[in-house]
Formats: C-alpha cells, structure tokens, sequence
C-alpha cells in the first residue's frame, strides 16, 4: 500500500502501477460529472457522437458541489454514491476515462471494467467536503450548465486525497478490509 | 391565544437550515471521538480523525459540513394555544427554506418532478410534519435528509411470529446492503409497528433522538444495545473501508399495529447526522 502522488490525465503505466489501498495524491486536472451528467454522456456515446469535453485518460469525480461564498473557489464537495453510476461506468472506461472518484462499493461489472479497460475506481472520504474543497484551486463549469449543482465542472486540484478501492489487476479493498474486521460468524442473506 | 406570524417561523426555519448545516451536533462529534477510542482499523481510525477535523474546520469557517445539504425535513410542535397570522403556514416553512438555502449558500438538491427531473434551484418542497400540541409555543426542528444514507433506507412487513430475531434480522440486512454507500459510520433509526406510512415516519423520529440516549422501555433499549453491536461486528467500518465503529448509535421507536402485522422500517443516517431545534 503505497503513497503515490499523480499528475493528471493518467498514462496507462499510472494506471497498471496502482494497486487497491494505495493512497494518492493527485494533482492538475479532474472532472466533476455525476448522475444526469452521465445520462447525457450514454446517450452521446450510443450514437457514436463526440461528449461535451474530451474526457479521455482523465478523472471523473461524482460530486455536486455547494454554491461557492463571496471569495471561495468552490463550496463544499465530497464525493457521491458511486454506484448510482454503476450503469455507466462501464461504457465511460471503454470510452476512455482512466478513473472516477467515488464513495462506496459497486458492482461486479464495474470491477470488471477497471480490468477489461485498465481503470481505476478511487474512493475519496463522502462527507469531508469541507476539508477536500480547501485541495481545489480553481473550478469552472464547462457543459451541462443548465443541470446547475450537477453540470459538468473542471477543477484543478492539489494533492487531492484519495484511495484505489478497485485497481486494474481485480483488487477490491472493500472485501479486503471488511474481512479483517468481521467478527460475526452468522450468514445474512441479501435483502 | 398566543400569536405567532408566518415571518417568524419563515425566519426560524431560514436560520435552522443553515446552522444545521454548518455545526454538526455535538452528541454526534462525541460519536466521532469515541469511536475513535475503539476503532480497529488504522484505515477507519483515520477516517473518523478526518470527520472531527472536517467538523471543526466547517463551524469554524461557517461552511456546510457535506456538499449534500439534503432534502429539509421539516417537524413542527404547534402548540393548540398558538395563533398563526399574517398567511399560510406551510407556505412559510417552505418560504424559509428558500431562504435558508441561498442566504446559506447551500446546495439545491431537490428536483420538482420526480420523472422529469428538473431542478427547483431553491432546495423545495421540503418535507413538512406537524404536530399539534399542548401549549402556546411552536417547536420547529430542521433534518436536511442526505440523498446517500436516505436511498438505503428500507420497509418491510414482517410476519407477527418472526419477532425481535426477524427484526434484527431485517436491520442487519439492510445495513449490510447499504455498506459503504451509505456514507458510514451512521445512526440508524428502527421503527417498528404501526402501519405502512407510519412505521417509516417513527424510523426517521428516532435518527433525530441524541446519541446516548436509550428508549425509555427496557425490551426496546435492550434491542438498541444488541443490535448496535451486531451491526458493528459486520466489519463494515466507516466508509465501508473495514473496522469495528460502522454504526455511531442505533435509536427504535415502536407504535401500536394490527394483529396482523409486524411492519419494521430502518431510516439509515449518514455521519452528517445534523439536526437543530428552535422554539418559537
């Protein structure tokens, strides 16, 4: 479990480095796109026709943010559920994102994904958006204006704190971890 | 009989919304530090370091804790001795909401439609519940409901024969379904009994109870103490990166329901567990 610290968009020899519990730091730019924004992006992508911003070998971070105050550069903004966008993740990598931000697990095709297309799925601490809005320097919308906390946003970032939860290889370190600390010896069933 | 006007309650809600959002309660920063007192994990003891710094710096700074400053639930006490004047009472609450909202510089996380999806971009309708009282005052609590913690949450009828094991059961389950996508460590609010709306609505009155403080019924704060600590040896930890502290508090609230019937709600609430009370 290494500390890494990047520069973005991510080369392919980044992306085959990193393995499920490094912590990274990552530095220059990423994309904030979450749910609607995704939607969008499906529905270009089916139709072979070009997205809003060149997203290839870049970070996708699923956020929303709060309304910057007089003077910020950014409100608050922490990570969303990541597995709300389970059912685009996959087309996204094949596209050519290289990465995405997330909180939480998410599903085996997803996981498969990040090895069929050399991706990385990171998870950032949901909630921390105090702290983690205080790592990005400068942040402009750049498509999807009109979905306003969910339009797509370029922000450069400076050592922005997050952690490989699913590398290229078929890590997870969710199950990873929640192993070491299981202590119950009854099955429960999936509702 | 006392008078209150729809400004004063416009004004208290506007006020509520944005503190909530900014200060984190103190029982739930308690939480925090005890759980880092017994966390496992190297991993989730630095997260729940990272939350009471994230805590800190937002009070200090006057900034939302989390970018999602949710859907605002609403309740009001009206006491039956309180006169409203001067417009419509749920106008206000909404109203105040507007208010909070931009005045708060919070996020607008609420969509008119459900189906087509647009943007109110004023953070309403939020979810109103009143209650008339005894009394001449009006008690107003504001929850700004996370979407994270709120889309795990889950009902189910149990059959009457199943009993605490098939209750516990279903909270486990559900917990563990949502793992980390529900932002953990959380409180999970329990309701049991009652009918289909109402078990939901005590579930979510119970994440609004003071971490701490057991239910006044022995069989039902003994269900709390067992079932937090089987939730938290599920391993989930905070943020679903392994430990022992997945949930900070488990609180149960039950109401009376038919022979028929054991309906059992858990309303999951993420770490920012915010809420903030004023009386009127």
């Amino acid at each position: 479990m290494a500390k890494v610290y990047l520069q973005t968009p991510l080369t392919i020899e980044d992306v085959i480095n990193l393995h499920a519990g490094d912590e990274v730091f990552l530095n220059g730019i990423i994309y904030v796109a979450r749910d609607a924004a995704h939607k969008r992006f499906l529905e270009l992508l089916d139709k072979n026709q070009p997205l809003p911003v060149n997203l290839k070998n870049h970070i996708i971070f699923y956020a929303g943010p709060t309304p910057p105050k007089p003077g910020q550069v950014i409100g608050s903004i922490a990570p969303t559920t990541a597995s709300r966008m389970d059912p685009y993740a996959p087309a996204m990598f094949e596209y050519g994102v290289k990465g995405v931000i997330g909180k939480g697990p998410r599903g085996q095709s997803v996981k498969d994904a990040c090895k069929d297309h050399q991706a990385i799925c990171f998870s950032a601490v949901g909630g921390l958006s105090a702290l983690l809005s205080d790592k990005i320097q400068s942040a402009e919308v750049v498509a999807y204006e009109d979905l306003g906390p969910e339009a797509i946003r370029q922000l450069i970032v400076k050592d922005f704190p997050v952690m490989v939860v699913y590398d290229a290889h078929g890590n997870d370190l969710y199950e990873q971890e929640i192993a070491k600390y299981r202590s119950t010896e009854k099955v429960i069933g999936h509702i | 009989m006392r008078k209150i006007s729809v400004e004063q309650i416009r004004d208290a809600v506007s006020v509520l919304c944005w503190e909530a959002c900014y200060y984190l309660p103190d029982d739930i920063v308690n939480g925090f530090h005890k759980a880092l007192e017994t966390e496992q994990s190297p991993l989730g003891k630095s997260i729940l370091e990272q939350l009471i710094e994230n805590a800190n710096l937002a009070a200090k700074e006057d900034r939302p804790y989390c970018h999602d400053t949710g859907l605002t639930v609403v309740y009001a006490e009206v006491g039956q001795e309180v006169h409203i004047e001067g417009g419509d009472f749920e106008a206000a609450i909404h109203e105040g909401i507007r208010k909070g909202y931009k005045e708060g510089y919070l996020r607008n996380s609420v969509v008119g439609d459900p189906l087509l999806r647009i943007n109110t971009n004023d953070n309403t309708p939020g979810v109103i519940h009143t209650r008339i009282v005894p009394g001449d005052k009006i008690k107003l609590t504001v929850l700004p409901k996370g979407g994270g913690s709120e889309n795990m949450s889950a009902m189910k009828f149990l059959l009457p024969g199943e009993g605490v094991a098939g209750v516990k059961k279903f909270v486990l389950d559900t917990i563990e379904a949502a793992g980390g996508r529900a932002c953990p460590p959380i409180v999970v609010g329990v309701g049991v009994g009652g009918t289909f709306d109402k078990v939901t609505e005590i579930a979510k009155e119970a994440v609004l109870r003071e971490i701490g403080v057991h239910h006044h019924e022995p069989h039902i704060a003994q269900l709390e103490k067992e079932l937090l600590e089987e939730i938290n040896k599920l391993g989930i930890g905070p943020q679903g990166l392994g430990g022992t502290n997945t949930a900070l508090w488990v609180a149960a609230e039950t109401y009376g329901c038919h022979i028929t019937a054991l309906p059992v709600a858990v309303n999951i609430q993420c770490h920012a567990a915010r809420k903030k009370s004023y009386v009127l």
